[in-house]
């Protein structure tokens, strides 16, 4: 029911939207729940192990009750709170956890079983038989359960991710807030307020409190006005703190459009903000807890500061004949504003025996509520008094058990709350949180004035050491009303008694925890579930706990609270992970030759972030192994060419950069010439191998080493360890130069055909031997060359600065093409290798060391190198280690696989017969079989023995001979030649 | 959590790989013997209170930097250039 002359709406702006297929209609500035309310609609959900209906409880984001979904399709948002989802025209809403629909709900029989569904009744109750547990019971309670549900598609909106800086953050806009960021901002000092609300002011909107002589919200505006003309200010409305780190980082949930439904401009419908902070004030303030009383969750039901901020704010009677009931003089005060709005007062029920009396409405001193009746709304409450009970008709109570200062982010860095038994509740520990001082009701001072006088004082303490200087400050005059309360946690009496609304845990499946000796309070919330459901126990963990004090015979005190654990307030996966979905979580990294290869049309296979190319195929080839095998033909016979520029490029410069290799290589580089390459292997310190590559010497004081693909990042770090870290007196730097050059093979006996015609001089032997490297004009571009091969063939390295890679490879790919050749991909390039025995990370897996691999002697004994004295342990170089071997097929079965096991001949396939693995296979087109590279038990002794292939997983068994890993040209005489 | 960074400033975690333990820079002499190795290599101290480890600005400069800081109050004590650190 809308009051008149009420609220901080604009009346002028009528707002359409719709609830459950229903068509209502608002204000700006209304939330979905003051909508619905003023529109009379009070069951607003229904609560999610007994589906009671429910209304809405609260009027900010700690409500556990009106959670509704919002939107349809790929972008519905379930679970959204109704009381900080603003309206707007075209909003669609619905509520969710019921079938098959919210006013008559087939779930709600649960509540009739409710004397079977208590504390613990899932572990009590779905025991036997075991195997009924995945099948049966868990399926039926998770339909059964849960609260709204995802769309299951791809969500289609936008997030974002932000970082912002400041000298302080201000966490919440109330007046304790608005204070401390107003000197702050005096001051000079940059300042963030953050406020989880729509508009600044906190409870100065939902009061009728002044400052100053003002109405309280005008206070505010004024306040607002002068922050929003600061340059060193930035008001952040919509914006949630809800997690606090080490060394003053807060993570903050700022809510850009929800409250429109827009996307202008591609903005983000929700942005992670990263806030850094010096310092920062904690303005959080307070929220009200409910009372427990038998069926105290009837819609109708909510607190006093929930009926007074919907009439105060928003203009809305929450019923017409109202009822209030608690321990504190805000119940009073609720009186008076509903009465003052022309709001029949039924009744004010004060639990304390020397409350105060009043002429404009009756007062029950000392009573209590004990029940309530109405089936989907308030219709009556019955309240005990020491003369007898009484039944009062009334369609809304409220109702306050005191408020909870907000301390949960002062407990975010380990910090535990301090009780206070003056007003009832747990305050911040002083020093909780480095950095953060808390002002205002969430310290404890709940009086308008007193959060005034600590918001200046808190930003005058946190600025202190910034050598920031506060000006004077008067503080404005505010109400200074004391709190005084009288602890009401639960009234006596039979039936259910509701602590956590949301997830049906009533005072006696406390009682029922402590009693089954779940006596620790985090035990008793793991039982029960209590504070476990999306309000994390906003509304009920003190009282929780007090309950459990009380049966336990113990102080709250001494009971305490269970952890606080971010995120304050709910935060979405896909706000946090903005930019990091799909390609923003792993990036494509594309060769130059990327496009030609893909219209040339060759599939494109992942090797870490690159794309690199299978194979190329040509008309007529129906399967990847005709291609290449065609490719590997090709590069044996005539010329291939492969971009090979994903292979990780290091330059390494300074006079000390001969000795440094030594040091990270096994094997020497001080003693390579200028214009040679060589083979090198590096270890990890613990001796295994870590990578090997081949490294040029450029210049006297200039090498370039290159590593794999998949360990170009992790040898960067490796080298710039160990030159920082160890060898800090060796002059040298290194600098990736990977994406700077573009590098292609050339490779077959036409490759000299190939690149003559396109150097400078035609390429001989005497000027560019194996192993040769150099300077090269490419068709007038400065380039290198290098005479290396990992084909086996008469083979070179071409690279030329990236920007003309593009145009090299389709010269260089048209020039083979001439010449009886074309470009080649991964798959010919694995099986070249494989014929070459050629090692990759396939064979240098982590597990593997230089005499495992048959280089045993690479690891030079002239001097010490990373990984050296670890590589010499008893048992890394002793008899029985498998090492690396060739294997051809000789029996029936023609298969070999990657993976596979190897056994003695006449073995029974078991682990303890093991023998050694295989890691590489291919058919080899040059060979006309299949060929595998693997690891066996002395395997260089048993060239020759037939041995077992064994693949349990594909249930195949092959006959393998042992041979030398280097199929073809052993001699090596086509790479010279 | 933030790292000062000797050359970069105060700097988010995030740009920094962590490698571990700082003792990975007391590397023995080739021949100290299989427990100074063994300890080197394979032994780790996991203390609850003051701890220095290695960290790589990998977002920034490159510089391997030794973070002095307690595991049990996450405070960050002090940084260092490695190549400055070695003890
Ligand atoms: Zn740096």
């Amino acid at each position: 029911m809308r009051i008149k002359g009420k609220g901080l709406i604009d009346r002028s702006r009528s707002i359409p939207f719709m609830f459950d297929g229903v068509r209502y209609s608002g204000f700006e500035g209304d939330t979905l729940a003051s909508a619905l309310l003023a529109n009379g609609v009070r069951l607003m959900g229904r609560s999610f192990k007994y589906h009671r209906p429910r209304g809405v409880l609260t009027a900010g984001s700690e409500e556990p009750n009106a959670l509704v979904t919002v939107g349809s399709g790929a972008s519905q948002e379930p679970n959204v709170r109704a009381t900080v989802q603003e309206i707007y025209a075209g909003l669609e809403a619905c509520s969710q956890n019921r079938w098959p629909s919210l006013n008559f709900d087939l779930l709600a029989a649960n509540d009739l079983a409710a004397p079977f569904l208590g504390a613990g009744f899932y572990y009590k109750t779905f025991m036997w038989p075991k195997s009924f547990w995945e099948k049966v019971y868990e399926p039926i309670i998770r339909r059964a359960a849960g609260l709204g549900a995802l769309s299951g598609q791809d969500n289609v909106d936008k997030y974002e991710r932000a970082w912002a800086f400041c000298d302080l953050l201000v966490i919440g806009a109330g007046p304790a807030g608005l204070m401390a960021a107003l000197v702050a901002g005096r001051a000079g000092a940059d300042v963030i307020l953050a406020d989880e609300g729509s508009r600044m002011g906190g409870r100065l909107l939902a009061e009728t409190y002044e400052i100053d002589g003002k109405p309280g919200h005008v206070w505010v505006d004024e306040v607002q006005a002068e922050l929003e003309a600061m340059d060193n200010v930035r008001l952040m409305t919509r914006t949630s703190v809800a997690g606090v780190y080490d060394q003053g980082t807060y993570a903050a949930l700022e809510r850009v459009h929800h409250h429109d439904g827009r996307h202008p401009h591609g903005a983000p419908l929700e942005t992670f903000w990263r806030i850094v902070a010096k310092r920062s004030v904690l303005a959080a303030g307070a929220l009200e807890r409910p009372v427990a009383f038998r069926d105290n969750d009837r819609p109708g039901i909510m607190t006093a500061g929930a009926v007074r901020a919907y009439l105060n704010r928003w203009g809305v009677s929450a019923g017409k004949n109202v009822t209030v009931f608690g321990n504190t003089d805000d119940i009073h005060r609720t009186a008076r504003d509903l009465l003052a709005a022309g709001v029949h007062v039924a009744a004010v029920i004060d639990s304390r025996h020397d409350a105060p009396l009043s002429d404009d409405y009756p007062v029950l001193r000392g009573a209590q509520v004990c029940g309530s009746s109405g089936r989907k709304g308030l219709e009556a409450i019955t309240v005990r008094r020491p003369s007898g009970e009484e039944r009062i008709q009334t369609d809304c109570l409220a109702m306050t058990g005191g408020w909870n200062p907000s301390v949960h982010l002062t407990c975010h860095m380990n910090g535990r709350p301090t009780w206070r038994r003056d007003i009832a509740a747990f305050v911040p520990t002083p020093g909780a949180v480095p950095g953060m001082v808390p002002a205002g009701a969430c310290n404890g001072s709940f009086s308008t004035a007193a959060c005034l006088r600590e918001g200046i004082a808190a930003a005058g303490e946190a600025l202190a050491d910034l050598g920031v200087k506060l000006p004077e400050v008067a503080v404005p005059e505010a109400e200074d009303t004391p709190y005084e309360i009288a602890q009401l946690w639960a009234v006596p009496g039979k039936g259910r008694a509701w602590l956590d609304f949301q997830n049906d845990v009533t005072v006696k499946d406390v009682k029922q925890a402590a009693v089954e000796n779940f006596r620790s309070v985090e035990h008793m919330k793991r039982y029960t579930t209590q504070g476990m459901a999306t309000d994390q126990g906003k509304n009920s963990n003190v009282a929780a706990l007090a309950v459990l004090a009380d049966a336990t015979g113990r102080g709250i005190s001494e009971t305490g609270t269970t952890t606080f654990r971010p995120p304050y307030a709910p935060v979405s996966i896909a706000a946090i992970a903005a930019g990091a979905e799909g390609r923003g979580f792993r990036p494509q990294r594309f060769t130059t030759s990327h496009k030609a290869s893909v219209a040339r049309g060759a599939p494109m296979i992942e090797a870490g972030l690159w794309y690199r190319p299978s194979y190329f195929p040509k008309p007529g080839e129906t399967t990847w192994r005709q291609s290449c095998d065609r490719e590997v033909r090709m590069v044996r016979e005539a010329v291939g060419v492969c971009d090979v520029s994903t292979l990780g490029k290091i330059d390494i410069q300074g006079p000390d950069a001969g000795a440094f290799l030594d040091f990270v290589y096994t094997n020497m580089f001080s003693t390579l010439k200028v214009g040679r390459v060589r083979y090198g292997l590096m270890l990890r310190e613990d001796g295994y191998v870590m990578d090997d590559g081949t490294t040029a010497r450029l210049g006297q004081h200039h090498y370039l080493m290159t590593t794999t693909t998949a360990a170009a990042g992790d040898v960067m770090k490796h080298l710039e360890f160990v030159h920082q870290g160890l060898r800090p007196e060796l002059d040298v730097c290194f600098a990736s130069v990977t994406e700077q050059w573009a590098q292609f093979a050339v490779a077959g006996p036409k490759s000299r055909d190939l690149l003559n015609g396109l150097l400078e001089k035609p390429l001989s032997d005497e000027e560019w031997p194996f192993m040769a490297c150099g300077p090269v004009k490419v068709l007038g571009v400065e380039g290198r060359l290098f005479r290396i091969s990992f084909s086996g063939e008469h083979a070179y390295e071409i690279a030329v600065p990236a920007r003309y890679g593009a145009s090299l490879f389709d010269i260089l790919a048209e020039r083979a093409e001439a010449l009886g050749g074309g470009p080649y991909g991964m798959e010919a390039l694995n099986v070249l290798r494989i014929e070459k025995g050629h090692i990759t990370h396939a064979e240098i897996h982590g597990r593997t060391t230089a005499f495992d691999i048959g280089m045993g002697r690479m690891v030079s004994q002239k001097k010490d190198c990373i990984g050296k004295t670890m590589s010499e342990r008893p048992g890394l170089e002793e008899e029985g280690r498998e090492q690396l071997v060739g294997l051809k097929p000789v029996g029936e079965s023609k298969q070999l696989l990657a993976g596979a096991h190897l056994y003695n001949e006449g073995a029974e396939p078991t682990r303890v017969n093991d023998q050694g693995y295989v890691t590489s296979v291919c058919y080899s087109p040059t060979l006309g079989h299949m060929i595998g590279l693997g690891f066996l038990a002395d395997g260089p002794e048993r060239h020759g023995e037939t041995v077992k292939m064994v693949d349990g997983l594909r249930g195949v068994t092959t006959l393998c001979k042992v041979v030398d890993p280097v199929f073809f040209d052993p001699e090596g005489g086509r790479v010279r030649g | 959590m933030r790292i000062t960074c000797p050359y970069c400033g105060e700097r988010d975690r995030r740009e920094f790989y962590y490698r571990g333990a700082a003792t990975d820079l007391d590397r023995p002499a080739p021949d100290a013997g299989e427990e100074a190795w063994e300890n080197f290599v394979f032994l780790r101290e996991n203390p609850a209170g003051v701890t220095r480890d290695l960290w790589y600005h990998e977002g920034g400069c490159g510089a391997w930097v030794v973070v002095t800081r307690n595991t049990v109050t996450h405070e960050v004590l002090e940084t260092r250039l490695a190549s400055e650190a070695r003890s």
